[in-house]
C-alpha cells in the first residue's frame, strides 16, 4: 500500500504539451507511473511521449479511464482546470501550479471536498510512492521503496531530506508535497491519518515551515490520534516577521506562525525534532 | 499589496461604505475647501502611526500648517511619509471593529467583529471578538450577518446599517481578491449613520493581474528587493552579513537557520527556484554582490535541476566579473561531483556537509 497514489493511479496530465508537460510525462513514465492521457485544449489528436492528447478532460477520462489528474497549467487557468477534472470524475488532483490567486484555491479546495476527491497542492511538487508511482515533478532518483511516510510544505528541502533517508538505506512508503501556499487541499492532518492507516508506513516525517498554524494543529492531532513515531523539521527559525519567505504561505503575520511556536507544539506532542534537515535520517535510524 | 488608507477608502466609496469628507493635501497651503476641525493622517503601509505622532488634529489654519509640516516627511518605523490625508472630524457614539480575512486552517473567509473598536484587535480578548466563517461555495448569507450583528448588541436601526456594511465589505473582499479588509474603527454617529474612520485593504499579489484599476504600490520593498522582483528572483534583505543563495524557499530558509548554530547571521535570502538557466544564475550573483555581504553561501540540492549546470553559470559570473568576498558552496544531488570540480576550478571553497559549510561561512563572516 501507499497513500493517495499507487499502482491503480491512471494519470491524465493537464497542460501536457508545454515544455514542463513533455519533460515530466517522460520522467513519470520512467519512474513507472501509468500516464494514460494528456489534455491541452486545441491540441487533441497529438501525442506526447506516445501518450494521446485530448481537447478536454471528459474525453480523456471516457477514452482512457483516467482517475487522477496532474495540473500543470498556468495560474490564471488553474481554477478552470481543477473544476474540469473534478466534474470529469477524477478522484485525485495534484496541482503543481504556483501563484494561483488564493480565492481561486479556496473555491476549488471546497469543490474537491464536495466531490469527495483528494486535492494535493497547489504550489507543490506532487506525490511519489516509490516502486509504484510518481505524480508530479519530484526527481525520481532520490527515492527508495520502504516504510517512512513523508509530508512536507516545501519542495527542494523535501528532496534533501528524502535523499538523506535513501543514502542511509531508509526507504519511503509515500512522499507527499503539500504545497507552500496559504490555502492547500491536503493538510498535515489528512496525511497523518492516511499514514496511520497505511500498514506499509512505520514512521512519519513532517517538514513544516513558518506561517499559519498547520503544524500546531498537526501536533494536537498527533497527541490524540497517531500511534506511529513522528519526526519533524521546521524551516524559518530566523525569518523576520512580516516578510514572505519565498512561499506565499511562509509569513509570520501579526505574531502568528513563528517557528518557535511550531517547535514547542511538536515537542509537547512528543515529536522528535531535527536541528538540521539532514539530521532527520539519523533520528529515524536511531528510533526505529 | 497593502493599499494606503486613502486608497482603501476610495474602494469603500465605490462599494457605498461611508467615509469622512476628506482628501490628500499637497502642501501647507492646500486646505481651502476643508472645514475645521479636521485630522491630518500620515499615509504609511503599517500600523501604529498614531503612537508615532503620524495623526494630528487641526482646529484652525495655523495649527493645520504647523501639523502638516510636522507629519510630511517624518519617519514612521522606516517609512518616510510622502502623503498626508486630511479628514473632517465627525461625532462618535460607538466604535466597532470589523474585518474580513482568510482563515488558512478552515480555508474559508472569516468575518470578525467586536464592540471594542478603535484599539489594536490583538489586545481585545477573544471572547469579545465575534466570528463567522463563509464557505466560498455558498458565499455570504443572511444568517452569517445576523450571527455577527445580534452579538454586537446594537439598536435596531444601527444593526441594519452595520449589516449593510458587512455585506458590502464581503463583496469588496471577494471581487478585489483581498487578503484583508479591515475597518477599525467602524463608527456609529449620533444620528445612527455608520462610517469607516480607517481602512486596511490588502490585495493578494497573485491576483493583481485581475485588477488593472489598482496601481501597484511597492513601498514595502528595498531598492534591491524591487530590482529582484522585476527580474523574478525571490530576494529578501535581512540584518546579518552572510548572503545565502539556495534553490527552493524551504531550503533557503533552512540554510539561513543552519548559520545560527555557528553564530552566523543571514543578510540575504535568495531563492534561485527551479532554474539552472545561466542568465538567471548570473543575475542572482549580481544582485547578491550589490547587497555587499561579507560571505556568500551557495547551498544547492540538485533534483530536477542539475548541479553542474548551475555550477557552470556560477563559474562564468565569477571568472568574468570577479567577486570580492569569499564564496562557500555546498552541493548535493544530481551531478554533484562534476559541479564540485567546476566550482573548485573557479576558486570557491567547498563544504562537505551543510553543517561544515554553515560553520565555514559563519567563521569567515566574523
Amino acid at each position: 500500500m501507499a497513500i493517495f497514489a499507487d499502482k491503480n493511479s491512471k494519470v491524465v496530465v493537464q497542460g501536457a504539451t508545454g515544455h514542463q508537460g513533455v519533460f515530466h510525462i517522460g520522467a513519470m513514465k520512467e519512474f513507472g507511473t501509468n500516464v494514460v492521457a494528456g489534455v491541452t485544449p486545441g491540441k487533441g489528436g497529438q501525442k506526447v511521449e506516445n501518450i494521446p492528447i485530448f481537447d478536454n478532460v471528459f474525453e480523456a477520462v471516457s477514452k482512457t479511464d483516467a482517475n487522477t489528474s496532474l495540473v500543470l497549467v498556468p495560474a490564471r487557468f488553474a481554477k478552470d482546470a481543477v473544476f474540469e477534472a473534478l466534474d470529469a470524475g477524477c478522484k485525485t488532483i495534484v496541482v503543481i501550479t504556483e501563484n494561483i490567486p488564493f480565492h481561486d484555491a479556496m473555491e476549488f479546495v471546497h469543490y474537491a471536498i464536495y466531490k469527495n476527491a483528494v486535492l494535493i497542492g497547489p504550489n507543490c511538487p506532487g506525490i511519489a510512492s516509490p516502486g509504484k508511482t510518481k505524480i508530479g515533478i519530484l526527481p525520481g532518483q532520490i527515492f527508495k521503496e520502504g516504510n517512512v511516510g513523508v509530508a512536507s510544505r516545501s519542495g527542494t528541502l523535501t528532496y534533501e531530506i528524502v535523499n538523506s533517508l535513501t543514502e542511509k538505506g531508509i526507504g519511503q512508503s509515500t512522499c507527499i508535497g503539500l504545497g507552500g501556499d496559504p490555502i492547500i487541499g491536503t493538510t498535515f492532518i489528512d496525511a497523518l491519518d492516511a499514514f496511520e492507516k497505511d500498514p506499509e508506513t512505520k514512521a512519519i516525517v513532517l517538514v513544516g515551515e513558518i506561517g499559519g498554524t498547520a503544524e500546531e494543529e498537526a501536533a494536537e492531532h498527533i497527541k490524540k490520534h497517531i500511534s506511529k513515531p513522528v519526526f519533524a523539521f521546521i524551516a524559518g527559525r530566523t525569518a523576520p516577521p512580516g516578510k514572505r519567505m519565498g512561499h506565499a504561505g511562509a509569513i509570520i503575520a501579526r505574531g502568528k506562525g513563528t517557528a518557535e511556536s511550531k517547535i514547542k507544539a511538536f515537542e509537547k506532542a512528543d515529536v522528535k525534532l531535527a536541528k538540521f534537515p539532514t539530521d532527520i535520517a539519523d533520528l529515524v535510524e536511531k528510533n526505529i | 499589496m497593502k493599499l494606503f488608507e486613502y486608497r482603501g477608502k476610495e474602494l469603500f466609496n465605490k462599494y457605498g461604505i461611508a467615509v469622512p469628507n476628506g482628501r490628500l493635501v499637497k502642501d501647507e497651503n492646500d486646505f481651502s475647501d476643508l472645514n475645521f476641525p479636521f485630522v491630518l493622517k500620515a499615509q504609511v503601509p503599517i500600523g501604529g502611526r498614531g503612537k508615532a505622532g503620524g495623526i494630528k488634529s487641526a482646529e484652525n489654519l495655523n495649527e493645520a500648517k504647523d501639523n502638516f509640516s510636522k507629519i510630511m516627511g517624518m519617519d514612521i518605523r522606516g517609512y518616510t511619509v510622502r502623503k498626508v490625508l486630511a479628514e473632517e472630524k465627525v461625532d462618535i457614539k460607538k466604535e466597532l471593529y470589523l474585518s474580513i480575512t482568510l482563515d488558512r486552517s478552515k480555508r474559508m473567509s472569516l468575518i470578525m467583529a467586536s464592540s471594542e473598536g478603535g484599539m489594536d484587535i490583538e489586545s481585545v480578548p477573544d471572547e469579545k471578538i465575534f466570528k463567522e466563517w463563509i464557505n466560498p461555495l455558498i458565499g455570504i448569507q443572511s444568517f452569517h450577518i445576523r450571527g455577527i450583528v445580534s452579538r454586537l448588541k446594537l439598536e435596531k436601526e444601527e444593526g441594519k446599517e452595520v449589516a449593510k456594511v458587512i455585506s458590502k465589505i464581503y463583496k469588496l473582499f471577494r471581487e478585489y481578491d483581498c487578503e484583508l479588509v479591515e475597518i477599525n474603527p467602524l463608527i456609529i454617529k449620533k444620528d445612527g449613520k455608520v462610517m469607516a474612520l480607517d481602512s486596511k485593504v490588502n490585495i493578494n499579489d497573485d491576483a493583481t493581474y485581475r485588477h488593472p484599476d489598482i496601481e501597484p504600490e511597492v513601498v514595502e520593498l528595498t531598492p534591491l528587493e524591487k530590482e529582484a522582483k522585476e527580474k523574478g528572483i525571490a530576494f529578501i534583505q535581512l540584518d546579518g552579513n552572510i548572503g545565502v543563495i539556495a534553490n527552493g524557499a524551504g531550503l533557503t530558509m533552512a540554510t539561513l537557520d543552519a548559520l545560527t548554530n555557528y553564530s552566523g547571521k543571514g543578510g540575504v535570502f535568495l531563492d534561485l527556484g527551479g532554474t539552472d538557466d545561466p542568465e538567471k544564475v548570473k543575475q542572482a550573483f549580481e544582485l547578491m554582490k550589490k547587497a555587499k555581504p561579507k560571505v556568500i553561501f551557495l547551498n544547492l540540492f540538485g533534483g530536477i535541476t542539475r548541479c553542474d549546470t548551475v555550477a557552470r553559470g556560477v563559474k562564468e559570473v565569477i571568472t568574468k566579473e570577479g567577486i570580492d568576498c569569499p564564496v562557500i558552496t555546498r552541493i548535493k544531488g544530481c551531478n554533484e561531483d562534476q559541479a564540485k570540480d567546476i566550482l573548485k576550478d573557479a576558486g570557491l571553497i567547498t563544504g562537505t556537509t551543510l553543517q561544515d559549510a554553515a560553520q565555514k561561512s559563519s567563521d569567515l563572516a566574523r
